[in-house]
């Protein structure tokens, strides 16, 4: 770890000013993934702007009807929030199944979407790296690929995304808010993670120095119908080899909308837009979940050692499906397959 | 008046756990000391090959930053392999930290850069500028399957694979037969607590070291060894381990390098690792193995071959003891044993808990449940008409042996009887239902270890020897077995442990301590009663007069006669007429060579398992463990228990999550760190049970205690496989089971 400077900005503005007055800036919320990535050397951060004294925590119901969550919140408070739980409980549901309770007491709703991938070789200087070192090589073709993408990876870099929270945000087809030198602007939450393609070192579509002020979800919620399943090598405290977010609006036992995303399987939160018209309009029986699972995979890659995660996400958007068609009874605490 | 001093068997709580809950309890990198410097480790990022050159300059200009140390600039030491060797090192040329421009192992320590502050060091150390020269490397142990040999003389405990009969010709007579290949990867042992020490250094020139280790005497004489040093310019504290788990058994190199630095800067060092560091040393070693078996008419086992292959480094041979316990768990005529290591680029492996028995018996146990299928027999059926009556590697009998005891009572109350016995016979919901069984034999060893006594006039009893405390419960069974001895209570007694100021304890492992430094404990504490009782008798109007120390008995704060209660004297009167300050005894305890010749000493368990397989996702549930231990007398049901529960734990995580992968493009394993290494939570662990059967021991050693430290952990991922397998009917062989061996 460098050494480096700590401002604790009051406003946005000073906060955004701040971070472009110096030259190797990062914001930092509650730091549950930047001070690991500085301790490995892999940030280094020579200013550091902290952000827990920014006014936005606050959860709240928007004009439109939806509701906006501070960037700042943290994802506890954001899971527990009663307006979360009733209206979006499968955004509550994912933010539960990640992490351990005491990261989600100091990680925030922004820093969830700024957390980088967890794939071996970026947090290893030993070995090359294009996310972290462009141009050097990606170690995890050809290496220890259990844990990455199948869906939407390069030649360059075939790193997943790691968040549970963004699953379910890409689901619920949230607004992204940031705020830069140039004022603000607001990013469908599909367009704010990127593919690596010949940019892996971009995890996202931000530019220098914006900084995330809040996510909004719109006004519909799937309360009654939905699932985050989340597969992983132990019951708490693990990234997702698969996860699934689905969500269904159903009109008697027809569906009429329909949302599917996956973690754990690419870059970015994965939806996939044919898989959602396989269902809309559909009976909500096996048979459709299985079309749309199978769409959902479509063009998926193995790396060797994960071959397995194809089937695994197949198998899993089934289940998910059949769990939201059922009324998203199933908690995801232990595996969705609580014994 | 019944006794209030009998503490032995009882179940009172941890005496060291108020200084634990509280942050009293120091541990070796907390010691506060003046003026502290400190340093931070760099790590080679290559397997093999020469460092050409450390550009320290840069570094060494940072204000603060006090020296880079590396092969470039060490002093002079010890010369021989011989002085780096330590109590407990395998054959070979052990690793000396900077010693020359070779790197052999990945993450090797290659500098160690020491500054004002933590952080300072931490940022040199990631600046420091090291050209290397890398050369091929070999880590893979799978390209070696034909090129393994039978190790030498192994390190101490090592027992070379037994053979007897005809193997080829009893499996020939078989009329069922099995033959299968069994597979885990490399294990860390990763105790929460990072290897860490505090070198005080004193104005005298003098150390005080405190440093993570489970032998504090081996640590002295591997330091003044290395360093010149003699005794009393080196003394070695631990009173608390954060876990070692064997990983503490050898001097690890945070020890090496904080004592130079202090050495040379003639400051006080502290060092840490980082938990990414925990992975730079020894480990349970990647092992291949195959058993084979063949069964008569009746379920006997005819003929037996298990064979090992492990790695080991190229620069020691380290072994363990992987197949020898096939020839003694079950009977059987016709035995051949193999175990071999091969040499690969890697750092040498060291014992974790139960070495070599928690790799054999894994594999041992899953193929005797393929065998008993096989054979058309219940599993444990299958064991009982295998029942070993006494240890055929030794020839010997058992100085005792409650297994059968154990298989009743576990069967008895797990429901065995109700086990259907195909596999994909029970679905709750989603789920297939499996149970399993399998279990273990583990050594019940004794050490020499020494202790000092000293009673003061206020009746205040210390008891002192340097053993260790490594979370399992020393502190609290040595003021038991002192506090009876005596006839005090708890209170009254404080035991003191390691520490190289006080008498010599072996290193705690091989679940030995409980036996040696208990044994030491109580032969000092008797010696102190004899002087006792001379004392006693020289009261006025003693009772005692004229008795032997074997027809009196120490309890409830008196010496009494042992035929008639009532010739008593109070302790306190004793030893406030004695006109003493103190009272002292030092005595020590060894193993009896004799019985040892006589007599086979070990431990056995058995582990009764449900999983709950999500069969569509793959997912593995152990729902219920019923984990029963006959092991000697216990000595405290609440300690014994809580190792045994840390034991099933340790086992449903080596079943189902532990493995450090290594690639071997770089020869360095890459899921090391706490976030890619999975060991159980606690949504992981459900319903676990111990019982400990009843198994009195008259030949093991004074105490009757064998140790319950390591066989505990013996089948529980046996036995999870095999409930897997009765759930699921897929038969996995390598650990661990991941979801997708299941899919």
């Amino acid at each position: 770890m460098n050494p480096f400077t700590l401002t604790r900005a009051e406003s946005v503005d000073a906060a955004v000013r701040d971070f472009s007055g110096h030259d190797s800036s990062a914001y930092i919320g509650g730091g549950t993934n930047l001070l690991d990535l500085m301790k490995e050397n892999v940030a280094r951060p020579t200013h550091l702007v902290g952000l827990n004294k920014l006014p936005l925590t606050s959860i709240e119901t928007t004009a439109e009807g939806g509701l906006r969550l501070g960037a700042t919140a943290t994802n506890a408070d954001t899971a527990w929030h009663p307006d979360v739980q009733a209206r979006y409980p499968l955004l509550s549901q994912a933010i539960l199944a990640g992490a351990s309770p005491q990261l989600r007491n100091m990680a925030t709703n922004g820093g969830n979407l700024m957390q980088r991938t967890r794939c071996y070789y970026f947090y290893d200087l030993a070995t090359p790296c294009n996310k972290r070192e462009p141009g050097s090589g990606c170690s995890a073709i050809g290496g220890y690929n259990r844990i990455h993408a199948i869906l939407g990876a390069s030649e360059q870099c075939i790193a997943t995304h790691p968040s549970d929270m963004c699953v379910a945000l890409a689901a619920l087809e949230a607004v992204v808010h940031v705020r830069g030198n140039g004022g603000e602007r607001r990013i469908k939450f599909e367009d704010f993670h990127r593919l690596p393609g010949d940019a892996p070192e971009q995890d996202n579509t931000l530019k220098a120095g914006e900084l995330i002020v809040a996510l909004e979800l719109p006004k519909k919620g799937f309360e009654k119908n939905f699932s985050y399943l989340k597969l992983r090598d132990r019951t708490s405290y693990a990234f997702a080899l698969v996860s699934v977010a689905a969500a269904l609006e159903l009109d008697g036992t027809t569906i009429r909308d329909a949302r599917l995303a996956l973690g754990g399987v690419a870059h970015k939160p994965w939806r996939s837009p044919a898989a959602e018209d396989l269902l809309k309009g559909q009976p909500a029986t096996e048979a459709t979940f299985r079309k749309a699972a199978e769409a959902s995979v479509e063009g998926a890659v193995g790396q060797g050692a994960n071959d397995f995660k194809i089937e695994l996400a197949r198998r899993a958007i089934v289940r998910a499906l059949k769990q939201a068609a059922a009324g998203g009874k199933a908690t995801n605490v232990f595996n969705n397959s609580n014994p | 008046m019944s006794s209030t001093t009998n503490h032995v068997g009882k179940a009172p709580s941890r005496v060291e756990g108020p200084a634990k809950v509280t942050g009293a309890a120091k541990y070796s990198a907390e010691f506060n000391v003046p003026d502290l410097v400190y340093g931070y480790v760099v790590s080679s990022p290559i397997a093999k090959g020469k460092i050409l050159k450390i550009h320290a300059d840069k570094v060494l200009a940072i204000p603060g930053v006090l020296q880079v140390f590396s092969h470039e600039n060490v002093p002079g030491l010890a010369w021989f392999d011989k002085s780096y060797k330590d109590d407990v090192a395998p054959g070979g040329s052990p690793f000396r930290p900077l010693h020359d421009d070779e790197v052999k192992f990945s993450m090797q320590p290659v500098a160690l850069v020491v500054a004002d502050t933590f952080e300072l060091a931490r940022y040199a150390a990631s600046i420091l500028d090291i050209e290397y020269k890398e050369s091929t490397h070999e880590t893979d142990i799978e390209a070696k399957r034909d090129d393994g040999h039978e190790p030498g003389k192994g390190k101490t405990g090592y027992k070379p694979p037994v053979r007897r009969g005809n193997a080829n010709k009893g499996l020939a007579k078989a009329e069922q037969h099995i033959k299968q290949e069994y597979i885990h990867g490399a294990q860390h042992h990763n105790p929460m607590e990072l290897f860490g020490a505090t070198v005080h250094y004193h104005p005298n020139g003098k150390l005080t070291i405190y440093d993570k280790t489970q032998g504090v005497y081996n640590c002295q004489q591997y330091v003044t060894k290395v360093f010149g040093l003699s005794k009393e310019q080196a003394r070695v504290v631990n009173l608390y381990m954060g876990g070692g788990f064997g990983a503490g058994l050898r001097p690890q190199y945070e020890l090496f390098l904080s004592v130079l630095a202090a050495l040379e800067l003639k400051r006080s060092v502290r060092l840490s690792l980082t938990r990414q560091q925990m992975f730079s040393f020894g480990h349970r070693p990647h092992t291949l193995q195959t058993v084979e078996m063949g069964t008569g008419p009746d379920g006997a086992l005819l003929g037996l071959k298990h064979s090992a292959l492990h790695e080991t480094s190229r620069f020691e041979e380290y072994t363990e003891n992987v197949v020898n316990w096939s020839g003694m768990l079950y009977k059987c005529p016709d035995v051949h044993l193999n175990y071999q290591v091969a040499a690969l680029d890697v750092y040498t492996p060291l014992d974790m808990r139960a070495p070599g028995a928690a790799t054999g018996s894994f594999a041992l146990e899953v193929a005797m449940d393929e065998m008993a299928y096989a054979a058309g027999l219940d599993p444990l059926e299958f064991r009982r008409r295998n029942y070993a009556e006494e240890d055929q590697n030794e020839n010997k009998p058992f100085s005792s042996k409650k297994l059968r005891e154990a298989y009743d009572e576990g069967a008895r109350r797990f429901g065995w009887d109700k086990r259907p016995m195909a596999p994909r016979a029970t679905k709750e919901g989603n789920m297939l239902v499996g149970w399993g069984v399998a279990g273990g034999v583990w050594d019940a060893s004794m050490q020499k270890a020494a202790a000092k006594a000293t009673i003061t006039a206020d009746g205040k009893l210390t008891v002192s020897s340097a053993a260790g405390e490594n979370g399992t419960g020393t502190y609290t069974i040595m003021t038991q077995i002192a506090a009876e001895t005596l006839g005090l209570p708890m209170e009254a007694v404080t035991f003191k442990l390691g520490d190289t100021t006080l008498p010599e304890a072996p290193v705690q492992g091989g679940s030995w301590t409980a036996a040696s430094v208990g044994s030491a404990v109580k032969s000092t504490c008797e010696a102190l009663g004899e002087k006792l009782l001379k004392l006693a008798q020289k009261l006025g109007d003693s009772p005692l007069k004229g008795a032997k120390f074997e027809d009196v008995e120490f309890v409830n704060g008196q010496i009494r006669l042992r035929q008639d209660h009532d010739q008593a004297v109070v302790l306190r009167d004793v030893l406030q007429t004695s006109g003493e300050r103190e009272i002292e005894a030092d005595s020590s305890a060894m193993p009896n060579p004799l019985t040892m010749q006589k007599y086979s000493m070990h431990s056995h368990n058995v582990v009764f398992v449900e999983v709950k397989v999500d069969e569509e996702l793959g997912t593995v549930h152990v729902s219920r463990v019923l984990n029963v231990v006959a092991a000697g007398r216990i000595l405290n049901q609440k300690t014994a228990r809580s190792q045994v529960l840390g034991s099933i734990v340790w086992g449903i995580s080596m079943a189902l999550m532990e493995e450090t992968v290594m690639d071997h493009r770089f020869g360095r394993y890459m899921n090391h760190n706490y976030a890619e290494y999975h060991v159980p939570v606690n949504a992981d662990i459900r319903d676990i049970e111990v019982v400990f059967v009843e198994e009195e021991d008259p030949h093991v050693n004074p105490l009757g205690v064998k140790g319950i430290g390591e066989v505990g952990l013996l089948g529980v991922a046996a036995a999870i496989t095999n409930a897997v397998y009765h759930a699921t009917g897929k038969r996995v062989r390598q650990l661990p089971i991941y979801l997708d061996k299941l899919l």
